[in-house]
Protein backbone atom coordinates (compact mmCIF):
# COMPACT_ATOMS: atom_id res chain seq x y z
CA UNK A 1 0.00 0.00 0.00
CA UNK A 2 1.33 3.73 -0.69
CA UNK A 3 0.82 6.43 0.56
CA UNK A 4 1.80 10.47 -1.19
CA UNK A 5 2.17 13.62 0.49
CA UNK A 6 3.05 16.78 -0.95
CA UNK A 7 5.17 18.31 1.01
CA UNK A 8 6.87 21.75 1.15
CA UNK A 9 9.77 21.23 3.88
CA UNK A 10 8.47 20.11 6.97
CA UNK A 11 4.70 20.34 6.16
CA UNK A 12 2.31 19.41 4.05
CA UNK A 13 2.32 21.63 0.39
CA UNK A 14 -0.53 24.31 1.06
CA UNK A 15 -1.44 23.34 -2.96
CA UNK A 16 -1.66 19.80 -4.65
CA UNK A 17 -1.10 21.84 -7.98
CA UNK A 18 1.73 23.96 -6.44
CA UNK A 19 3.79 21.19 -4.95
CA UNK A 20 7.55 20.53 -6.35
CA UNK A 21 8.57 17.82 -3.65
CA UNK A 22 6.11 14.79 -2.88
CA UNK A 23 6.92 11.76 -0.39
CA UNK A 24 5.95 8.67 -0.91
CA UNK A 25 5.41 5.98 1.98
CA UNK A 26 4.62 2.32 2.02
CA UNK A 27 3.31 0.52 4.59
CA UNK A 28 1.44 -2.95 5.38
CA UNK A 29 -1.17 -1.87 7.74
CA UNK A 30 -0.01 0.72 10.64
CA UNK A 31 3.78 -0.44 9.79
CA UNK A 32 6.25 1.58 7.09
CA UNK A 33 7.62 -0.90 4.89
CA UNK A 34 11.10 1.20 4.52
CA UNK A 35 11.96 4.96 4.75
CA UNK A 36 9.50 7.12 3.14
CA UNK A 37 11.12 8.07 -0.36
CA UNK A 38 11.26 12.13 -1.64
CA UNK A 39 10.90 12.70 -5.38
CA UNK A 40 11.69 16.30 -6.22
CA UNK A 41 9.33 17.20 -9.42
CA UNK A 42 10.82 19.37 -12.32
CA UNK A 43 8.23 21.79 -12.53
CA UNK A 44 4.63 22.28 -10.77
CA UNK A 45 1.94 20.63 -12.78
CA UNK A 46 -1.24 18.86 -11.08
CA UNK A 47 -1.44 16.76 -14.24
CA UNK A 48 1.52 15.70 -13.94
CA UNK A 49 1.25 14.86 -10.34
CA UNK A 50 -1.65 13.31 -10.82
CA UNK A 51 -0.04 10.95 -13.62
CA UNK A 52 2.62 10.10 -11.47
CA UNK A 53 0.39 9.22 -8.65
CA UNK A 54 -1.34 7.06 -10.97
CA UNK A 55 1.12 5.07 -12.49
CA UNK A 56 3.07 4.95 -8.78
CA UNK A 57 -0.13 2.79 -7.95
CA UNK A 58 -0.47 5.40 -5.18
CA UNK A 59 -3.67 4.48 -2.90
CA UNK A 60 -4.11 7.99 -0.70
CA UNK A 61 -3.18 11.01 -1.51
CA UNK A 62 -2.48 13.38 1.57
CA UNK A 63 -2.73 16.99 0.28
CA UNK A 64 -3.66 20.79 1.20
CA UNK A 65 -5.61 22.30 -1.22
CA UNK A 66 -6.98 20.42 -4.25
CA UNK A 67 -9.14 21.27 -7.02
CA UNK A 68 -12.45 19.33 -7.39
CA UNK A 69 -11.61 18.09 -11.11
CA UNK A 70 -8.50 16.21 -9.49
CA UNK A 71 -10.07 15.50 -6.32
CA UNK A 72 -12.95 13.26 -8.73
CA UNK A 73 -10.43 12.11 -10.96
CA UNK A 74 -8.31 10.28 -7.82
CA UNK A 75 -11.95 9.03 -5.97
CA UNK A 76 -12.92 7.71 -10.03
CA UNK A 77 -9.50 6.01 -9.88
CA UNK A 78 -9.91 4.90 -6.46
CA UNK A 79 -7.27 6.56 -5.00
CA UNK A 80 -8.29 8.27 -0.78
CA UNK A 81 -7.63 11.87 -1.26
CA UNK A 82 -7.34 13.82 2.63
CA UNK A 83 -7.04 17.08 1.76
CA UNK A 84 -7.17 20.35 3.36
CA UNK A 85 -4.39 18.94 5.84
CA UNK A 86 -2.26 21.48 7.50
CA UNK A 87 0.69 20.84 9.32
CA UNK A 88 3.72 18.67 9.73
CA UNK A 89 4.10 15.91 6.81
CA UNK A 90 5.30 13.34 9.46
CA UNK A 91 2.48 13.91 12.20
CA UNK A 92 0.01 13.82 9.19
CA UNK A 93 1.18 10.50 7.90
CA UNK A 94 1.60 8.75 11.50
CA UNK A 95 -2.37 9.71 11.96
CA UNK A 96 -3.05 8.42 8.47
CA UNK A 97 -1.27 5.40 9.50
CA UNK A 98 -3.53 4.97 12.22
CA UNK A 99 -6.84 5.61 10.56
CA UNK A 100 -7.21 8.86 12.10
CA UNK A 101 -6.65 11.82 9.59
CA UNK A 102 -9.46 13.53 8.27
CA UNK A 103 -9.70 16.33 5.23
CA UNK A 104 -9.92 19.71 6.67
CA UNK A 105 -7.43 18.34 9.69
CA UNK A 106 -5.36 20.97 11.19
CA UNK A 107 -2.80 19.25 13.25
CA UNK A 108 -1.41 20.40 16.63
CA UNK A 109 2.22 20.71 14.78
CA UNK A 110 0.72 23.32 12.51
CA UNK A 111 0.55 25.91 15.89
CA UNK A 112 3.60 24.82 16.94
CA UNK A 113 1.95 22.17 19.64
CA UNK A 114 3.14 19.52 17.48
CA UNK B 1 4.78 34.12 19.90
CA UNK B 2 2.36 35.99 17.79
CA UNK B 3 2.45 39.57 17.92
CA UNK B 4 -0.96 41.34 19.79
CA UNK B 5 -2.47 43.52 17.49
CA UNK B 6 -5.11 45.94 19.84
CA UNK B 7 -8.60 47.13 18.80
CA UNK B 8 -8.18 50.74 17.90
CA UNK B 9 -11.75 50.31 19.67
CA UNK B 10 -12.00 49.64 23.14
CA UNK B 11 -14.59 47.06 24.15
CA UNK B 12 -14.48 45.75 20.20
CA UNK B 13 -12.31 43.13 19.35
CA UNK B 14 -10.32 43.20 16.05
CA UNK B 15 -12.02 40.11 14.78
CA UNK B 16 -15.46 42.03 15.01
CA UNK B 17 -13.89 45.03 13.00
CA UNK B 18 -12.49 42.58 10.30
CA UNK B 19 -16.03 40.86 9.75
CA UNK B 20 -17.19 43.78 8.54
CA UNK B 21 -15.24 43.48 5.84
CA UNK B 22 -16.74 41.97 3.08
CA UNK B 23 -13.83 40.47 1.57
CA UNK B 24 -11.58 37.68 2.85
CA UNK B 25 -8.97 39.53 5.60
CA UNK B 26 -5.90 38.17 7.14
CA UNK B 27 -3.59 39.67 10.05
CA UNK B 28 -0.27 38.24 10.28
CA UNK B 29 2.41 39.05 12.88
CA UNK B 30 6.24 39.66 11.77
CA UNK B 31 6.68 35.66 11.11
CA UNK B 32 3.97 35.92 8.93
CA UNK B 33 1.55 34.09 11.40
CA UNK B 34 -2.18 33.70 11.65
CA UNK B 35 -2.74 36.52 14.20
CA UNK B 36 -6.90 37.46 12.95
CA UNK B 37 -9.01 36.33 9.90
CA UNK B 38 -12.36 37.17 9.45
CA UNK B 39 -15.67 35.21 9.02
CA UNK B 40 -15.46 35.83 5.19
CA UNK B 41 -11.63 34.15 5.26
CA UNK B 42 -12.64 31.30 7.07
CA UNK B 43 -15.83 30.66 4.82
CA UNK B 44 -13.58 30.51 2.27
CA UNK B 45 -10.72 28.63 3.07
CA UNK B 46 -12.88 26.05 5.88
CA UNK B 47 -10.85 26.82 8.65
CA UNK B 48 -11.77 28.78 11.97
CA UNK B 49 -9.61 31.96 13.57
CA UNK B 50 -9.47 28.97 16.48
CA UNK B 51 -7.83 25.90 14.25
CA UNK B 52 -4.92 28.44 12.24
CA UNK B 53 -3.97 31.01 14.49
CA UNK B 54 -0.39 30.90 15.08
CA UNK B 55 0.05 28.92 11.59
CA UNK B 56 1.76 29.84 8.85
CA UNK B 57 0.02 32.49 6.43
CA UNK B 58 0.55 30.53 3.14
CA UNK B 59 -0.90 26.91 4.42
CA UNK B 60 -4.06 28.86 5.66
CA UNK B 61 -4.91 30.85 2.36
CA UNK B 62 -3.91 27.53 -0.04
CA UNK B 63 -2.84 30.72 -2.68
CA UNK B 64 -0.69 30.73 -5.95
CA UNK B 65 1.41 33.85 -4.67
CA UNK B 66 2.97 32.86 -1.73
CA UNK B 67 6.19 31.87 -2.86
CA UNK B 68 7.20 30.17 0.20
CA UNK B 69 6.41 32.97 1.77
CA UNK B 70 8.73 35.63 -0.18
CA UNK B 71 5.60 37.44 -1.13
CA UNK B 72 4.01 38.71 2.06
CA UNK B 73 8.38 38.73 3.42
CA UNK B 74 8.93 41.63 0.80
CA UNK B 75 6.13 43.07 1.77
CA UNK B 76 7.15 43.17 5.08
CA UNK B 77 10.17 44.79 4.48
CA UNK B 78 8.49 47.17 1.52
CA UNK B 79 5.41 48.81 0.96
CA UNK B 80 1.88 47.81 0.47
CA UNK B 81 1.82 45.50 -2.98
CA UNK B 82 -0.98 43.97 -4.89
CA UNK B 83 -0.87 40.98 -6.49
CA UNK B 84 -3.19 38.94 -8.62
CA UNK B 85 -3.30 34.99 -8.09
CA UNK B 86 -5.94 32.27 -7.06
CA UNK B 87 -6.88 30.53 -4.23
CA UNK B 88 -7.97 27.19 -3.75
CA UNK B 89 -11.69 27.52 -1.37
CA UNK B 90 -12.76 24.68 1.68
CA UNK B 91 -15.01 23.80 -1.71
CA UNK B 92 -12.16 22.67 -3.94
CA UNK B 93 -12.43 26.08 -6.23
CA UNK B 94 -9.82 27.61 -7.59
CA UNK B 95 -11.16 30.81 -7.21
CA UNK B 96 -9.24 34.35 -8.74
CA UNK B 97 -8.50 36.45 -6.49
CA UNK B 98 -6.32 40.02 -5.54
CA UNK B 99 -4.13 40.01 -2.62
CA UNK B 100 -3.53 43.56 -1.31
CA UNK B 101 -1.00 43.35 1.24
CA UNK B 102 -0.01 46.36 3.59
CA UNK B 103 2.28 46.32 6.63
CA UNK B 104 0.63 47.35 9.55
CA UNK B 105 3.28 49.64 11.33
CA UNK B 106 3.82 49.21 15.20
CA UNK B 107 5.21 51.68 17.63
CA UNK B 108 8.85 51.39 16.42
CA UNK B 109 10.19 51.65 12.83
CA UNK B 110 9.61 47.85 12.08
CA UNK B 111 5.96 46.87 10.55
CA UNK B 112 4.39 44.66 13.25
CA UNK B 113 3.08 42.59 10.59
CA UNK B 114 0.76 42.76 7.44
CA UNK B 115 -2.79 43.16 6.70
CA UNK B 116 -4.13 40.83 3.78
CA UNK B 117 -7.42 41.60 1.87
CA UNK B 118 -8.47 39.08 -0.65
CA UNK B 119 -10.49 40.85 -3.51
CA UNK B 120 -13.08 37.79 -5.83
CA UNK B 121 -12.20 38.37 -9.33
CA UNK B 122 -14.15 35.24 -10.31
CA UNK B 123 -17.18 37.91 -11.99
CA UNK B 124 -14.20 39.60 -13.48
CA UNK B 125 -12.45 36.71 -14.95
CA UNK B 126 -15.60 34.89 -15.94
CA UNK B 127 -17.22 38.56 -17.47
CA UNK B 128 -13.88 38.37 -19.92
CA UNK B 129 -14.16 34.68 -21.07
CA UNK B 130 -11.17 33.98 -19.19
CA UNK B 131 -12.77 31.27 -17.10
CA UNK B 132 -10.04 28.08 -16.97
CA UNK B 133 -12.31 25.59 -18.44
CA UNK B 134 -14.32 27.66 -20.97
CA UNK B 135 -12.46 25.65 -24.18
CA UNK B 136 -13.33 22.79 -22.04
CA UNK B 137 -16.45 21.61 -24.16
CA UNK B 138 -15.85 22.75 -27.66
CA UNK B 139 -18.45 22.02 -29.22
CA UNK B 140 -19.92 19.55 -26.51
CA UNK B 141 -22.89 20.70 -25.24
CA UNK B 142 -24.45 19.87 -21.70
CA UNK B 143 -25.43 21.59 -18.00
CA UNK B 144 -26.71 18.42 -16.09
CA UNK B 145 -24.46 17.15 -13.31
CA UNK B 146 -23.80 13.76 -15.57
CA UNK B 147 -21.98 15.99 -18.01
CA UNK B 148 -20.52 18.03 -15.93
CA UNK B 149 -18.52 15.48 -14.50
CA UNK B 150 -17.42 14.62 -18.45
CA UNK B 151 -16.11 17.94 -18.93
CA UNK B 152 -14.01 18.02 -15.69
CA UNK B 153 -12.48 14.37 -16.58
CA UNK B 154 -11.71 15.67 -20.64
CA UNK B 155 -8.72 17.78 -19.68
CA UNK B 156 -7.27 15.44 -17.18
CA UNK B 157 -8.04 12.81 -19.79
CA UNK B 158 -6.21 15.10 -21.83
CA UNK B 159 -2.81 15.62 -19.97
CA UNK B 160 -2.02 11.81 -19.53
CA UNK B 161 -0.87 9.53 -22.27
CA UNK B 162 -2.53 6.53 -21.10
CA UNK B 163 -5.10 4.92 -23.74
CA UNK B 164 -8.99 5.74 -23.42
CA UNK B 165 -11.97 4.21 -23.74
CA UNK B 166 -14.92 5.42 -24.41
CA UNK B 167 -18.31 4.00 -24.13
CA UNK B 168 -21.72 4.87 -24.69
CA UNK B 169 -24.84 4.46 -26.93
CA UNK B 170 -24.95 5.52 -30.14
CA UNK B 171 -25.71 9.03 -30.85
CA UNK B 172 -23.75 10.41 -27.21
CA UNK B 173 -21.39 12.14 -28.48
CA UNK B 174 -17.90 10.00 -28.39
CA UNK B 175 -16.12 11.12 -31.12
CA UNK B 176 -16.76 15.14 -29.94
CA UNK B 177 -15.18 13.83 -26.58
CA UNK B 178 -12.47 11.71 -28.10
CA UNK B 179 -11.43 15.23 -30.70
CA UNK B 180 -11.83 17.34 -27.22
CA UNK B 181 -9.11 15.01 -25.57
CA UNK B 182 -6.71 15.29 -28.26
CA UNK B 183 -7.49 18.83 -28.57
CA UNK B 184 -6.66 19.71 -25.05
CA UNK B 185 -3.67 17.13 -25.17
CA UNK B 186 0.13 18.16 -25.93
CA UNK B 187 -0.65 16.37 -29.21
CA UNK B 188 -2.81 18.66 -30.35
CA UNK B 189 -0.49 20.42 -33.14
CA UNK B 190 -0.75 16.56 -34.81
CA UNK B 191 -2.94 14.73 -36.57
CA UNK B 192 -6.11 13.24 -35.39
CA UNK B 193 -7.27 10.19 -37.45
CA UNK B 194 -10.76 8.63 -36.80
CA UNK B 195 -11.33 5.41 -38.16
CA UNK B 196 -14.61 3.42 -37.92
CA UNK B 197 -13.45 -0.14 -36.77
CA UNK B 198 -17.15 -1.75 -38.03
CA UNK B 199 -17.36 -0.09 -41.28
CA UNK B 200 -14.64 -2.12 -42.97
CA UNK B 201 -14.20 -5.38 -44.22
CA UNK B 202 -11.57 -7.21 -42.28
CA UNK B 203 -8.09 -7.15 -44.96
CA UNK B 204 -9.15 -3.71 -45.92
CA UNK B 205 -9.41 -2.42 -42.22
CA UNK B 206 -6.03 -4.22 -41.76
CA UNK B 207 -4.47 -1.87 -44.50
CA UNK B 208 -6.32 1.14 -43.61
CA UNK B 209 -4.38 0.55 -40.17
CA UNK B 210 -1.14 -0.40 -40.63
CA UNK B 211 -0.49 0.55 -44.67
CA UNK B 212 0.79 -1.75 -47.03
CA UNK B 213 4.22 -1.91 -49.43
CA UNK B 214 4.19 -2.30 -53.20
CA UNK B 215 3.37 -5.73 -54.44
CA UNK B 216 1.94 -6.56 -51.12
CA UNK B 217 -0.99 -8.21 -52.83
CA UNK B 218 -2.68 -7.83 -56.40
CA UNK B 219 -3.65 -3.96 -56.80
CA UNK B 220 -1.03 -2.91 -54.69
CA UNK B 221 1.11 -0.91 -56.61
CA UNK B 222 2.38 1.09 -54.13
CA UNK B 223 3.33 1.85 -50.99
CA UNK B 224 0.49 2.73 -48.49
CA UNK B 225 1.16 4.12 -44.70
CA UNK B 226 -1.77 3.30 -42.62
CA UNK B 227 -3.76 5.35 -40.61
CA UNK B 228 -0.59 4.28 -37.72
CA UNK B 229 1.89 6.28 -39.55
CA UNK B 230 0.21 8.66 -40.12
CA UNK B 231 -1.51 10.05 -37.02
CA UNK B 232 2.23 9.88 -35.93
CA UNK B 233 2.64 12.13 -32.86
CA UNK B 234 -0.93 12.23 -32.46
CA UNK B 235 -3.95 10.23 -31.81
CA UNK B 236 -5.58 7.86 -33.61
CA UNK B 237 -9.47 7.39 -32.85
CA UNK B 238 -10.92 3.79 -33.28
CA UNK B 239 -14.89 4.44 -33.31
CA UNK B 240 -16.33 1.27 -33.20
CA UNK B 241 -13.66 -0.69 -31.43
CA UNK B 242 -15.77 -3.76 -30.11
CA UNK B 243 -16.70 -4.50 -34.00
CA UNK B 244 -13.06 -5.42 -34.54
CA UNK B 245 -12.06 -8.63 -35.82
CA UNK B 246 -10.66 -11.22 -33.80
CA UNK B 247 -7.54 -11.69 -35.59
CA UNK B 248 -7.38 -7.86 -36.02
CA UNK B 249 -7.31 -7.30 -32.52
CA UNK B 250 -4.36 -9.36 -31.96
CA UNK B 251 -2.23 -7.27 -34.56
CA UNK B 252 -3.54 -4.02 -32.08
CA UNK B 253 -2.51 -4.97 -29.28
CA UNK B 254 0.69 -6.10 -30.13
CA UNK B 255 1.18 -2.29 -31.76
CA UNK B 256 0.24 -1.08 -28.28
CA UNK B 257 2.64 -2.61 -26.59
CA UNK B 258 5.59 -2.70 -28.61
CA UNK B 259 4.81 0.72 -30.36
CA UNK B 260 5.56 -1.07 -33.84
CA UNK B 261 4.73 -3.04 -36.65
CA UNK B 262 5.08 -4.59 -39.74
CA UNK B 263 2.94 -3.12 -42.43
CA UNK B 264 1.46 -5.38 -44.68
CA UNK B 265 3.85 -7.16 -47.38
CA UNK B 266 6.70 -5.30 -45.40
CA UNK B 267 10.43 -6.55 -44.09
CA UNK B 268 10.92 -3.40 -42.14
CA UNK B 269 9.24 -2.53 -38.75
CA UNK B 270 7.58 0.45 -38.79
CA UNK B 271 7.61 2.63 -34.87
CA UNK B 272 4.87 4.90 -34.25
CA UNK B 273 4.43 7.08 -31.32
CA UNK B 274 0.31 7.29 -31.67
CA UNK B 275 -1.92 7.71 -28.56
CA UNK B 276 -4.94 5.48 -28.94
CA UNK B 277 -8.29 6.21 -28.06
CA UNK B 278 -11.17 4.12 -28.71
CA UNK B 279 -15.03 3.90 -28.27
CA UNK B 280 -17.58 1.66 -28.87
CA UNK B 281 -21.32 2.15 -28.59
CA UNK B 282 -21.23 -2.69 -27.30
CA UNK B 283 -20.77 -3.62 -23.66
CA UNK B 284 -16.95 -4.31 -24.03
CA UNK B 285 -17.00 -6.73 -21.01
CA UNK B 286 -19.66 -8.78 -22.20
CA UNK B 287 -18.08 -9.40 -25.54
CA UNK B 288 -15.23 -10.35 -23.67
CA UNK B 289 -17.07 -12.99 -22.06
CA UNK B 290 -18.37 -13.95 -25.15
CA UNK B 291 -15.51 -14.59 -26.73
CA UNK B 292 -15.80 -11.70 -29.42
CA UNK B 293 -13.64 -9.52 -27.53
CA UNK B 294 -9.83 -10.10 -26.19
CA UNK B 295 -9.37 -10.01 -22.50
CA UNK B 296 -5.86 -8.39 -22.74
CA UNK B 297 -6.68 -5.86 -25.12
CA UNK B 298 -9.94 -4.74 -23.59
CA UNK B 299 -7.38 -4.47 -20.22
CA UNK B 300 -4.96 -2.21 -22.26
CA UNK B 301 -7.48 0.07 -24.18
CA UNK B 302 -9.87 0.24 -20.74
CA UNK B 303 -6.50 2.25 -18.42
CA UNK B 304 -9.26 5.57 -18.56
CA UNK B 305 -12.47 4.73 -18.76
CA UNK B 306 -15.27 7.74 -19.97
CA UNK B 307 -18.66 6.76 -20.20
CA UNK B 308 -20.80 9.51 -21.65
CA UNK B 309 -24.55 9.45 -20.23
CA UNK B 310 -27.99 8.43 -22.67
CA UNK B 311 -29.89 12.04 -23.19
CA UNK B 312 -32.59 9.92 -21.03
CA UNK B 313 -30.41 10.41 -18.04
CA UNK B 314 -29.49 14.36 -18.80
CA UNK B 315 -32.92 15.31 -17.85
CA UNK B 316 -31.72 19.14 -17.78
CA UNK B 317 -29.87 19.38 -21.51
CA UNK B 318 -32.83 17.75 -23.53
CA UNK B 319 -34.30 21.48 -23.14
CA UNK B 320 -31.10 23.38 -23.78
CA UNK B 321 -29.94 21.22 -26.63
CA UNK B 322 -33.49 21.48 -28.62
CA UNK B 323 -32.60 25.17 -28.09
CA UNK B 324 -29.31 25.07 -29.45
CA UNK B 325 -29.98 22.68 -32.06
CA UNK B 326 -33.51 25.24 -33.13
CA UNK B 327 -31.46 28.47 -33.02
CA UNK B 328 -28.49 26.72 -35.24
CA UNK B 329 -30.82 25.14 -38.36
CA UNK B 330 -33.18 27.67 -38.44
CA UNK B 331 -29.89 30.18 -38.84
CA UNK B 332 -28.15 27.82 -41.32
CA UNK B 333 -31.34 27.43 -43.49
CA UNK B 334 -32.61 31.05 -43.11
CA UNK B 335 -35.71 29.88 -41.66
CA UNK B 336 -38.46 32.19 -39.81
CA UNK B 337 -38.72 29.27 -37.09
CA UNK B 338 -38.46 30.75 -33.69
CA UNK B 339 -39.94 28.35 -31.22
CA UNK B 340 -41.70 25.21 -30.43
CA UNK B 341 -45.11 25.06 -29.17
CA UNK B 342 -45.78 23.90 -25.75
CA UNK B 343 -47.12 20.85 -27.39
CA UNK B 344 -44.48 19.94 -29.66
CA UNK B 345 -41.92 20.83 -26.98
CA UNK B 346 -43.62 18.37 -24.34
CA UNK B 347 -44.17 15.36 -26.93
CA UNK B 348 -40.03 16.24 -27.06
CA UNK B 349 -39.53 16.28 -23.49
CA UNK B 350 -41.60 13.04 -23.24
CA UNK B 351 -39.57 11.06 -25.89
CA UNK B 352 -36.73 8.28 -24.73
CA UNK B 353 -34.23 9.87 -27.79
CA UNK B 354 -32.96 6.23 -28.28
CA UNK B 355 -30.88 7.48 -30.66
CA UNK B 356 -29.82 10.10 -28.25
CA UNK B 357 -28.37 13.80 -29.17
CA UNK B 358 -27.80 12.29 -33.25
CA UNK B 359 -31.64 11.71 -33.15
CA UNK B 360 -32.80 15.03 -30.78
CA UNK B 361 -30.77 16.83 -33.74
CA UNK B 362 -32.23 14.95 -36.75
CA UNK B 363 -35.61 16.04 -35.22
CA UNK B 364 -35.09 19.49 -34.65
CA UNK B 365 -33.43 19.70 -38.41
CA UNK B 366 -36.06 17.64 -39.80
CA UNK B 367 -39.13 20.14 -37.83
CA UNK B 368 -36.99 23.57 -39.38
CA UNK B 369 -37.13 22.42 -42.53
CA UNK B 370 -40.54 21.08 -43.00
CA UNK B 371 -42.30 24.47 -40.30
CA UNK B 372 -44.26 26.94 -42.48
CA UNK B 373 -44.67 29.21 -39.80
CA UNK B 374 -42.59 30.84 -36.98
CA UNK B 375 -43.95 28.16 -34.05
CA UNK B 376 -43.27 24.55 -34.42
CA UNK B 377 -46.59 22.56 -33.75
CA UNK B 378 -47.09 18.72 -32.47
CA UNK B 379 -48.14 18.12 -36.41
CA UNK B 380 -44.61 19.16 -37.57
CA UNK B 381 -43.08 16.66 -35.68
CA UNK B 382 -41.83 13.16 -37.20
CA UNK B 383 -44.66 10.34 -37.20
CA UNK B 384 -42.54 7.86 -36.17
CA UNK B 385 -42.30 9.78 -32.66
CA UNK B 386 -46.35 9.32 -32.59
CA UNK B 387 -45.92 5.75 -33.09
CA UNK B 388 -43.47 4.93 -30.28
CA UNK B 389 -44.63 7.26 -27.91
CA UNK B 390 -48.32 6.01 -28.27
CA UNK B 391 -48.11 2.45 -26.19
CA UNK B 392 -47.09 4.72 -22.92
CA UNK B 393 -49.25 8.42 -23.37
CA UNK B 394 -52.27 8.34 -21.94
CA UNK B 395 -53.32 11.37 -23.59
CA UNK B 396 -54.81 11.54 -26.74
CA UNK B 397 -52.32 13.80 -28.60
CA UNK B 398 -49.78 11.10 -28.00
CA UNK B 399 -51.96 8.60 -30.43
CA UNK B 400 -50.75 8.04 -33.64
CA UNK B 401 -52.61 11.09 -36.08
CA UNK B 402 -53.44 9.39 -39.64
CA UNK B 403 -53.03 12.13 -41.68
CA UNK B 404 -56.20 11.31 -43.46
CA UNK B 405 -57.73 12.49 -40.29
CA UNK B 406 -55.87 15.23 -39.38
CA UNK B 407 -54.40 16.90 -42.66
CA UNK B 408 -52.79 20.71 -41.77
CA UNK B 409 -55.05 23.06 -43.36
CA UNK B 410 -53.57 23.94 -46.59
CA UNK B 411 -54.02 27.42 -46.59
CA UNK B 412 -52.33 27.90 -43.36
CA UNK B 413 -49.15 26.08 -43.96
CA UNK B 414 -49.07 25.52 -47.43
CA UNK B 415 -48.85 21.35 -47.33
CA UNK B 416 -50.70 19.14 -49.75
CA UNK B 417 -51.24 15.26 -49.65
CA UNK B 418 -48.10 14.53 -51.44
CA UNK B 419 -45.96 16.81 -49.07
CA UNK B 420 -47.97 14.94 -46.23
CA UNK B 421 -46.70 11.19 -47.73
CA UNK B 422 -43.19 12.18 -48.34
CA UNK B 423 -43.24 13.32 -44.97
CA UNK B 424 -44.66 9.82 -44.00
CA UNK B 425 -42.16 7.91 -45.82
CA UNK B 426 -39.46 9.59 -44.84
CA UNK B 427 -40.13 9.19 -41.18
CA UNK B 428 -41.26 6.08 -41.26
CA UNK B 429 -37.86 4.90 -42.98
CA UNK B 430 -36.29 7.08 -39.94
CA UNK B 431 -37.96 4.62 -37.57
CA UNK B 432 -36.70 1.68 -39.31
CA UNK B 433 -33.84 3.21 -40.27
CA UNK B 434 -33.60 2.81 -44.10
CA UNK B 435 -34.82 -0.76 -44.28
CA UNK B 436 -37.06 -0.39 -46.71
CA UNK B 437 -39.09 -3.75 -46.53
CA UNK B 438 -40.18 -3.41 -43.15
CA UNK B 439 -41.14 0.33 -43.76
CA UNK B 440 -43.27 -0.74 -46.80
CA UNK B 441 -44.91 -3.02 -44.10
CA UNK B 442 -45.55 -0.63 -41.13
CA UNK B 443 -46.61 1.69 -44.38
CA UNK B 444 -48.91 -1.44 -45.27
CA UNK B 445 -47.92 -1.44 -48.39
CA UNK B 446 -45.77 -3.41 -51.15
CA UNK B 447 -42.20 -2.85 -51.66
CA UNK B 448 -42.84 -2.31 -54.91
CA UNK B 449 -45.87 0.52 -54.17
CA UNK B 450 -43.21 1.96 -51.52
CA UNK B 451 -40.11 2.54 -54.37
CA UNK B 452 -42.51 3.74 -56.81
CA UNK B 453 -43.43 6.20 -54.49
CA UNK B 454 -39.60 7.23 -53.30
CA UNK B 455 -38.78 7.82 -56.92
CA UNK B 456 -41.98 9.54 -57.17
CA UNK B 457 -40.90 11.74 -54.35
CA UNK B 458 -37.27 12.01 -55.11
CA UNK B 459 -36.27 10.35 -52.56
CA UNK B 460 -33.99 8.16 -54.50
CA UNK B 461 -30.51 8.71 -55.79
CA UNK B 462 -30.31 9.23 -59.75
CA UNK B 463 -27.93 6.03 -60.03
CA UNK B 464 -30.75 4.17 -58.08
CA UNK B 465 -33.50 5.01 -60.05
CA UNK B 466 -31.57 3.83 -63.48
CA UNK B 467 -30.37 0.49 -61.97
CA UNK B 468 -33.63 0.15 -61.29
CA UNK B 469 -34.97 0.97 -65.01
CA UNK B 470 -32.90 -0.52 -66.57
CA UNK B 471 -33.59 -4.20 -64.05
CA UNK B 472 -37.22 -2.97 -64.83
Amino acid sequence: MKILLTVQDNSIAPRFDQATEIMIAEHDGPRLNAEPRTIILPHRSAEELSDLIVKEGVECVICGGIEESFHKFFTWKKITVIDGVIGDHAEALDRCLAGELQPGTVLPSAQGKG
Amino acid sequence: MTAEFPSPFPGLALVALLDAIPHGVAVVDRECKIVAINQTLEALTGVTLAEVRGVYVDFVLRSNIARRGRTFREALAGDPLTVEGDIVSRDRRKIPMRFTISPLQGSADEPAGLVIVLDDLSDVVNSAGLGATEDVADSIIGQSPKMREVFELIPLMAHTEASVLITGETGTGKDKVAEAIHKRSSRAAKPFIKINCGALPESLLESELFGYVKGAFTGAVKDKPGMFRLAQGGTLFLTEIGDMPLPLQVKLLSVLDDREFFPLGGEKKVQVDVRIIAATHRPLKERVAEGLFREDLYYRLNVLHLHLPPLRERETDTRFLINHFLRTFAERTGSSVKSFSDEALRLLMDYAFPGNIRELRNIVEYCVNICQTRQIEAGDLPKYLFARLAPTAAAPVAEPVPPEQAPPPPRETGRDWLSIEKELIVGTLTQTRGNRSKAAALLGWGRTTLWRKLKTHGLVGPAEAGIENEAG
